[in-house]
């Protein structure tokens, strides 16, 4: 393919990140893969669980269709039916292609074994033991390189992503600082973002890495591009406390037979069961979070009960984790749980091609809000991950061919970026201390407009901002905007003032900068 | 509350002099991890200053805090160790000594530039060009494992940087690689195994115990170098692959 002597900007060097650039690499485009941290460092590693793809390996009569349903169905029908559609009707070929690739799913006498993971009908999620994240994205740096070494896709592997370059509303590169050498410069190209989620806006609380700052995120909105369904953030509903984060008790801990409880009384009570049924303890994760939020006592996981071959393969990593950092053999006793923030379902908005709101930007993986509704599914975000960044460079290889490539001729020097001081750290903390506050499983009308209004005590002067903090305090603004006015509850958006599903807000909220403030639509 | 001092190396940048710093900590988990105090620390914690330089915030490379992604590899107490993988009260002393990796060119402070490993990688041509096979999993499975984190190649006494030999870290990849290869599609990676793997190592096994994911390092090995030096190349396949 021709590529007029562009060269893409794939911002994230993650799964998606990586799935996009090698995709663009087999057409024959150049791709600079832009990350602050080697792909062996990115949060993807983290996922456990695994992949979902309706391969019926199982002999259940599972179906893509099936699997879309339940895609939906779990997200409480707010995402675009369309590109689920599309997602879950790639993913067993997908799969397939990374087994290709080396992929080591777990095998049964030859044949790939699926297991039961929450809010799905049928055993659809393909693993690597409790490393299905890690043994993917190693499969795809294997690959990657092949293509590094073809010249078509280079690493800038220590590279920190300030703000994107715009002009006519249109997005011509990338400011970058390499931390190596502290220069600044453009990076001159469209522009797929694979940055992975704001976990930097709630330390500590979440299971993911320290990493993803979110500050790229709040550059991009302070520089107009709109966001999508921030209200909704996903708290796992077991997870232990870690060192300086939530670690995660996989739901394959419950896929494979763990059960919830609490004591009353001293007694036990099992009260996924209870109200749910023999499938409770699978129920999707914003019902159990909800339900253990509303319960008001500490909650247990409970795995004493299964049978030492789970332990050698299936759960062995999990096992030695919680060992290593509690103190804790799962095997021997339960464990308190608590629901911590693990994924985020909304983001960077796009279109069904994954397109974002300026013209040459395109998003990715769970930086852009795409697949999951109101709540994602359990193995829904490495496919996700990997379906969506071969979209996004899919879209971006047919868009090329429309591409003046004069836009990106322009010699550009870096304009002034402030990233955050040591003596803003504080205030920077406050913004954290606020969002964790606000946007805290069960929400109401009180607790967020206070919200609003102690950021504003942060940033007085709300103009449309320059430095790394004033765009993270505007970002948290339309955080907590985005959750004060869809006044419903949906999903992971739990309302107490508003407990019902409401038929009017069955859109995606759209957070945007209007008259130099924070805009929330439902769209 | 616990307490213990990190006297920490620092270093403005490459080629610069280093100097040390002291820091008091307190925390209150039993549990506490060197990371997780390192995320926390400011100036407020200094306790001996070097009066040559001005306080800056701490450069050190983290991500995940659970011994998943190979980051915060450096050197504590003189040994080579994740910190998130170091448990303070583990460790007898109060004063705890932080340094960067010693093999590593240091970028700043704790921070090393680990980029001969993906080079390395690049060189030896760890990818693979046919689909892969169907067998293998187990051995693909604990090859990525390794989270490329240098600690193996920090405590070897046969790796130095620039040298021929590369380390177990590469041994995970190659290993990765050849488990998937066809014999005939193999042969250049077998090459490449015996001369910047096998060759060099003194099986030592220094990197068993100081690898942080726990990688059967002397599996891998054992089976990487049956199938390329001794040509035993069905080694990769497990008894029930084979129906």
């Amino acid at each position: 393919m021709k590529d007029k002597g562009i060269v893409i900007n794939v911002a994230g060097a993650g799964l998606s990140g990586m799935s996009a650039s090698i995709e663009l690499a087999k057409k024959g485009l150049h791709v600079r893969l832009i990350s602050l941290q080697v792909s062996e460092r990115a949060q993807s590693n983290l996922a456990e669980g695994g992949i979902n793809a309706a391969l019926d390996n199982m002999g259940e009569d599972d179906s893509p269709l099936l699997h879309y349903e339940d895609t939906l169905k779990a997200g409480l029908y707010l995402a675009d039916p369309d590109m689920v559609k599309g997602m879950t009707d790639a993913a067993p070929e997908l799969v397939m292609e990374l087994t290709k690739m080396g992929m080591p799913f777990h095998r049964q006498d030859g044949r790939i074994v699926q297991r039961a993971f929450g809010g799905q009908r049928k055993m659809r999620t393909l693993y690597a033991g409790s490393i299905t994240g890690k043994a993917l994205t190693q499969t795809l740096i294997n690959e990657t390189r092949k293509y590094e070494a073809m010249g078509l896709i280079k690493r800038y592997s220590n590279h920190k992503v300030l703000k994107p370059v715009i002009r006519d509303n249109k997005i011509l590169g990338l400011q970058v600082r390499d931390i190596y050498t502290d220069d600044e410069f453009i990076l001159t190209g469209p522009v797929i973002v694979c940055t992975g989620g704001m976990n930097g806006f709630f330390p500590g609380l979440t299971t993911g890495t320290t990493a993803n700052t979110g500050s790229f995120d709040a550059a991009l909105f302070a520089s107009g591009v709109e966001f999508s369904n921030l209200e909704f953030i996903q708290y796992h509903p077991t997870t232990v406390s870690g060192p300086g984060k939530r670690l995660l008790v996989t739901e394959a801990a419950r896929g494979e037979g763990g059960r919830l409880f609490c004591y009353v009384n001293q007694d036990k009570h099992y009260f996924m069961e209870e109200k749910f049924g023999d499938k409770g303890n699978l129920m999707p994760r914003d019902v159990i979070s909800k339900t253990i939020s509303l319960l008001g006592e500490q909650a247990y996981l409970d795995m004493t009960h299964l049978p030492a071959e789970k332990w050698d393969y299936k759960l062995s990593e999990l096992r030695e984790e919680i060992m290593h950092y509690l103190n804790i053999d799962i095997a021997q006793e339960p464990v308190c749980v608590s629901p911590g923030i693990h994924f985020f379902m909304g983001g960077i908005r796009v279109d069904r091609y994954h397109r974002a709101s300026k013209k040459y930007l395109y998003a990715a993986g769970e930086c852009a809000c795409a697949y999951h509704g109101a709540n994602r599914l359990g193995g829904n975000s490495l496919l996700g991950a990997v379906y969506g960044g071969r979209i996004a460079a899919d879209t971006l290889a047919d868009d090329i061919t429309k591409i003046n490539e004069v836009d990106f001729k322009a010699q550009m020097t870096p304009s002034s970026y402030k990233e955050i001081s040591a003596d803003e750290a504080g205030a920077n903390e406050k913004i954290s201390e606020i969002l964790i506050n606000s946007m805290r499983i069960l929400r109401n009308e009180e607790i967020l407009s206070d919200g609003l209004k102690s950021l504003s005590d942060i940033c007085p002067n709300e103009k449309v901002p320059e430095s790394e903090l004033s765009e993270r305090v505007l970002f948290a603004k339309a955080v907590i905007k985005s959750a004060l006015e869809r006044k419903e509850s949906r999903g992971a958006h739990v309302r107490t003032d508003y407990p019902d599903m409401e038929e009017g807000f069955g859109k995606p909220s759209v957070a945007a900068i209007k008259d130099k403030d924070v805009d929330i639509s439902f769209q | 509350m616990y307490r213990k001092i990190l006297k920490i190396k620092r270093c403005e940048g490459a080629g610069k002099e280093s100097y040390y710093e002291k820091y008091e900590v307190s925390f209150e988990n039993p549990k506490e991890t060197l990371s997780g105090v390192l995320l926390k620390l400011s100036e407020e914690n200094i306790t001996e200053k070097d009066p040559e330089h001005e306080y800056r915030p701490l450069f050190w490379e983290h991500s995940c805090l659970q011994k998943k992604c190979g980051a915060c590899a450096m050197v504590i107490n003189g040994e080579p160790g994740m910190a998130c993988d170091t448990f303070l009260n583990d460790i007898e002393e109060d004063i705890i000594e932080v340094e960067p990796l010693r093999k590593f060119p240091v970028i700043k402070d704790l921070y090393v530039d680990r980029s001969f490993m993906t080079e390395s990688l690049k060189d030896l041509e760890v990818w693979l060009n046919e689909e892969a096979l169907n067998t293998g999993e187990k051995i693909v499975y604990e090859a990525s494992r390794c989270i490329q984190c240098g600690l193996c190649l920090e405590i070897c006494p046969n790796y130095c940087v620039d040298g021929i030999f590369r380390g177990m870290a590469a041994m995970t990849q190659l290993s990765f690689v050849m488990a998937k290869m066809k014999k005939e599609e193999g042969k250049e990676m077998r090459k490449n195994y015996r001369k910047y793997v096998y060759e060099g190592c003194g099986k030592s096994l220094a990197c068993r115990n100081v690898c942080p994911a726990g990688v059967d390092i002397e599996n891998l090995l054992v089976r990487s170098n049956a199938a390329a030096v001794w040509n035993r190349w069905n080694s990769y396949i497990e008894r029930n692959e084979e129906k």
